[in-house]
């Protein structure tokens, strides 16, 4: 798809408003409309739409499954941690008064931290259930299938290859079922 | 610190998952695992001795938003009882996991089943603490998620843990929809989903069809959960092909902490009058407790494979516990709260046993035992005193279960049920017996496996088999904290 | 609100869950068992989500022209909102496991239909009493 002169214009421009919007909707989260689940999901889909357009393995190339398992796990530890904090400055769990100078100023950085918490780890476990969907050897094995049939490139020859081993294996599974 | 004990008996595990996933190198991850469930145990041992002090429910307010405004964590007499069992299991089973996990699970994945595992235990911990109807729905789906997931992790030792994991996964989440659904129905009604504040204001709409529509929604969805026959076709397979670790866990736990939430939910929030439809909804259950009993203890006595014969014999237990919650009274209650302590350190036992020689043999069948008593004795005594205890034997934690089971049905004068609670009971002598003989009459087959067993395959078995042997002649403090248990949900404000 | 016209959104929602619930129990391919199920996972959102409407009432949001008047803006209920934010994450991941569940089963069984999987696991499962020992083992 990457060698679409149309595409390739209208992603280079989408692909940054879309990630700006998401920044938008995350940091205006804690006055009006918005937030981490959301702004996380919107962040995920210009990943998702780069891998689609330039394909999987340029996608991971972006950004790369063990960062992405960083920031899934940072993400809920930056949750988690927010509470423990309060926790040591003397209050409840969670409790996000105590963590600024006033009340209000406390609640606006608890919210802002975990937010940001919830925006990453949702946003990274987005692309991980696309990679990990999309990357899978039988859907690669498809896709590469219908490519070929419409008489474009098939992707990477190495995931090829393994995809067969194990459409193989699910044959002889199949056939030896039905015996 | 003290005051903050409710919250980080959740906390602990919950942020222990995503560092588990972190850890790389043998058995760093497991190390994790077992530091925080042991600090979960103690914890949990600890708030079980305030509440005891107190001799009133621990309130923490989440977040500093007081109830019923926020979500609050609520350690009274029922929940500071079953913290433990669940937390204590987690822990022994923490125990066994580096065994058996090495044996049956890619070295790969050691790291994400660790955090598959301490995300289960948070959420069951927390489905126990919290006072909110809809925070008990959202821990319960961190625990079933995980679960889902630990159980597909029996895939790379036997595939069918694939659709087992699939089947459990529908019908886990059409329980906890249904749950939901309930818990929609009574925030219409009531504007609130603090459980104390629920039941207060529940009061004056109870009579409403829509309360009513709320009750069986939850019930049904809760009934799904725990396993309640019919509804118990998910739990054979999920356990039988999920790995051992996870069975024993499982097996010993999960169902427990939905026998809870229910009753916290039917007693704690629509009361023992359930405004005139008390004794309707009472013969439901025992007639589906009995007969649950009767058909686990039959299927069970069918099977040839140790770990789907204990699952069916989960079945009948949670029979039992049906029956315990059916008779609607302080004594039944109680029992039903005997019984879900006592059959978690049965099935802990039985199945940390199983699991030492499932890593080895694989399967574990009734031919795979052949002779075994005396190849691996102290494993298969664990088994022994643990189907022993199954059957109500004095001197084991099951009697005590059903002396008080027994006694409750007396109290309302249910002789049939108590004859028939005593004759299944006595049925599963039978399986039992086939085990019995099996590893003890028969000769071990020359061409069989050799199976060995060193302290490393049978302490953490054995720790829940002193348990189960303690609990059966020290009864008396468990009987106590399951009366005061009890009187949480009967007798108090309802 | 007695009359049924008024309670129409219950109707939308019993409907939409007994068209998921009749799809997860009566289809035998687990891809539209999934689908049934997230149809019937929608339906509960919108149960929530239409009893946070209040007649009149506008989005929850604080402005800076309440709070200097005192002034009483009817607002909807936002704590179902809230609420189905959190469910409809839970059912992201459950259609997250669950479809990754049925990728495995495929790669494993090739098949995905529930009839073909219950004989092929019966087959297994013969073979194990006959041999007493798992094929894997």
């Amino acid at each position: 798809m990457q060698d679409d002169p149309v595409i390739r214009v209208i992603s280079k421009v989408m692909i940054p408003t879309v990630m700006l919007f998401a920044l938008y909707v995350q940091f205006h989260g804690d006055y009006g409309p918005g937030g981490g689940f959301q702004a996380g999901v919107i962040f995920a889909s210009a990943f998702v739409l780069n891998a689609m357009i330039f394909g999987l393995n340029r996608g991971r190339h972006v950004w790369p499954a063990h960062l992405n398992l960083l920031a899934i796990c940072a993400g809920v530890l930056l949750y988690g941690l927010t509470g423990v904090a309060s926790l040591f400055l003397g209050a409840n769990y969670l409790d996000y008064d105590v963590l600024g100078a006033t009340a209000k100023s406390g609640q606006h950085i608890g919210i802002l931290l975990v937010e940001f918490g919830v925006g990453l780890t949702v946003a990274s476990v987005m692309v991980a259930l696309f990679f990990t969907f999309a990357g899978r050897p039988t859907h690669v094995r498809l896709l590469s299938k219908m490519q070929a049939h419409e008489g474009a490139r098939p992707p990477a020859p190495k995931d090829e290859a393994k995809s067969e081993a194990k459409t193989k294996a699910t044959k002889d599974n199949k056939t030896g079922a039905h015996k | 610190m003290m005051q903050h004990l409710p919250v980080l008996q959740v906390l602990l595990p919950l942020l222990g998952a995503p560092c588990a996933a972190l850890l790389r190198g043998r058995d760093m991850a497991w190390g994790l695992a077992l530091l925080l469930t042991g600090a979960a145990f103690l914890i949990s041992a600890v708030l079980f001795g305030l509440q005891y002090n107190a001799g009133e429910a621990l309130i923490y307010d989440l977040g500093g938003w007081p109830a019923p405004l926020g979500i609050v964590y609520v350690i009274d007499a029922a929940s500071a009882l079953v913290l433990p069992v669940v937390s204590g299991i987690a822990f022994v089973a923490t125990i066994a996991a580096r065994r058996l996990v090495e044996a049956e699970i890619d070295a790969r994945d050691h790291a994400l089943f660790y955090a598959a595992w301490l995300l289960t235990i948070a959420g069951m911990l927390g489905q126990v603490t919290t006072g909110d109807a809809f925070n008990i729905f959202v821990f319960l789906e961190i625990s079933s998620l995980s679960a889902y997931a630990l159980v597909a992790m029996g895939a790379g030792r036997d595939r069918r843990a694939l659709p087992a994991a699939f089947n459990y996964l529908i019908l886990g989440t059409v329980g906890a929809t249904f749950y939901v659904i309930g818990i929609g129905l009574l925030y219409m009604l009531t504007g609130t989903l603090n459980l104390t504040d629920l039941a207060e204001r529940l009061a004056e709409v109870e009579s409403t069809r829509a309360s009513f529509t709320a009750l069986a929604f939850i019930a049904l969805g809760l009934f799904l959960k725990m396993a309640l026959f019919p509804l118990h076709f998910w739990l054979v397979p999920a356990y039988a092909h999920a790995p051992s670790a996870v069975s024993a866990l499982m097996a010993a736990t999960a169902t427990k902490v939905s026998v809870y939430v229910l009753i916290r939910l039917m007693f704690g929030v629509f009361g023992v009058e359930f405004n005139g439809l008390a004794d309707a909804i009472g013969l439901l259950i025992l007639t589906l407790g009995i007969t649950g009993a009767f058909a686990g203890t039959l299927a069970a006595i069918l099977e040839t494979d140790l770990k789907k014969l204990f699952a069916q014999s989960s079945i009948a237990q949670l029979g039992y516990m049906a029956i315990g919650i059916g008779a609607m009274s302080m004594t039944g209650l109680a029992a039903a709260f005997i019984h879900l302590f006592n059959h978690a350190l049965m099935k802990g036992a039985l199945f940390l046993a199983i699991g030492a020689i499932a890593a080895q043999a694989g399967r574990v069948s009734m031919q795979s035992i052949e002779g075994a008593g005396r190849q691996i004795p102290v494993t298969m005594t664990a088994i022994l005193v643990g189907g022993l205890a199954l059957i109500g034997v004095p001197l084991t934690a099951g009697f005590i279960s059903k002396v008080y089971l027994v006694r409750a049905l007396l109290e309302q004068n249910f002789w049939l049920l108590a004859g028939l609670t005593f004759i299944s009971s006595a049925l599963a002598l039978a399986y039992v017996w086939k085990i019995i003989e099996a590893a003890w009459l028969k000769e071990r087959p020359e061409n069989a496996p050799a199976l060995i067993e060193t302290p490393v395959h049978y302490v953490p078995a054995w720790l829940m088999v002193f348990a189960t042997i303690g609990f059966g002649i020290f009864a008396g403090p468990l009987v106590d904290a399951a009366y005061a248990a009890a009187a949480v949900f009967i007798g108090g404000p309802s | 609100m007695t009359s049924l016209a008024g309670q129409w959104n219950y109707f939308l929602v019993i409907a939409l869950m007994m068209i998921g619930f009749y799809a997860v129990i009566a289809r035998g391919n687990m891809v539209k068992k999934m689908v049934g199920l997230t149809i019937f996972q929608t339906s509960v959102f919108m149960l929530y989500i239409s009893m946070g409407k209040v007649t009149n009432g506008t989005a929850p949001i604080l402005t800076g022209a309440d709070i200097a008047d005192g002034a009483q803006t009817l607002y909807a209920n936002p704590l179902p909102h809230v609420l189905i934010l959190t469910a409809i994450v839970v059912g992201v991941a459950t259609t997250a496991v669950g479809y990754a569940l049925i990728i495995r089963v495929y790669e494993s069984y090739g098949t995905i239909e529930d009839d073909d999987l219950i004989k092929m696991i019966e087959a297994e499962e013969e073979d194990e009493d006959k041999i007493g020992e798992a094929p894997s083992a």
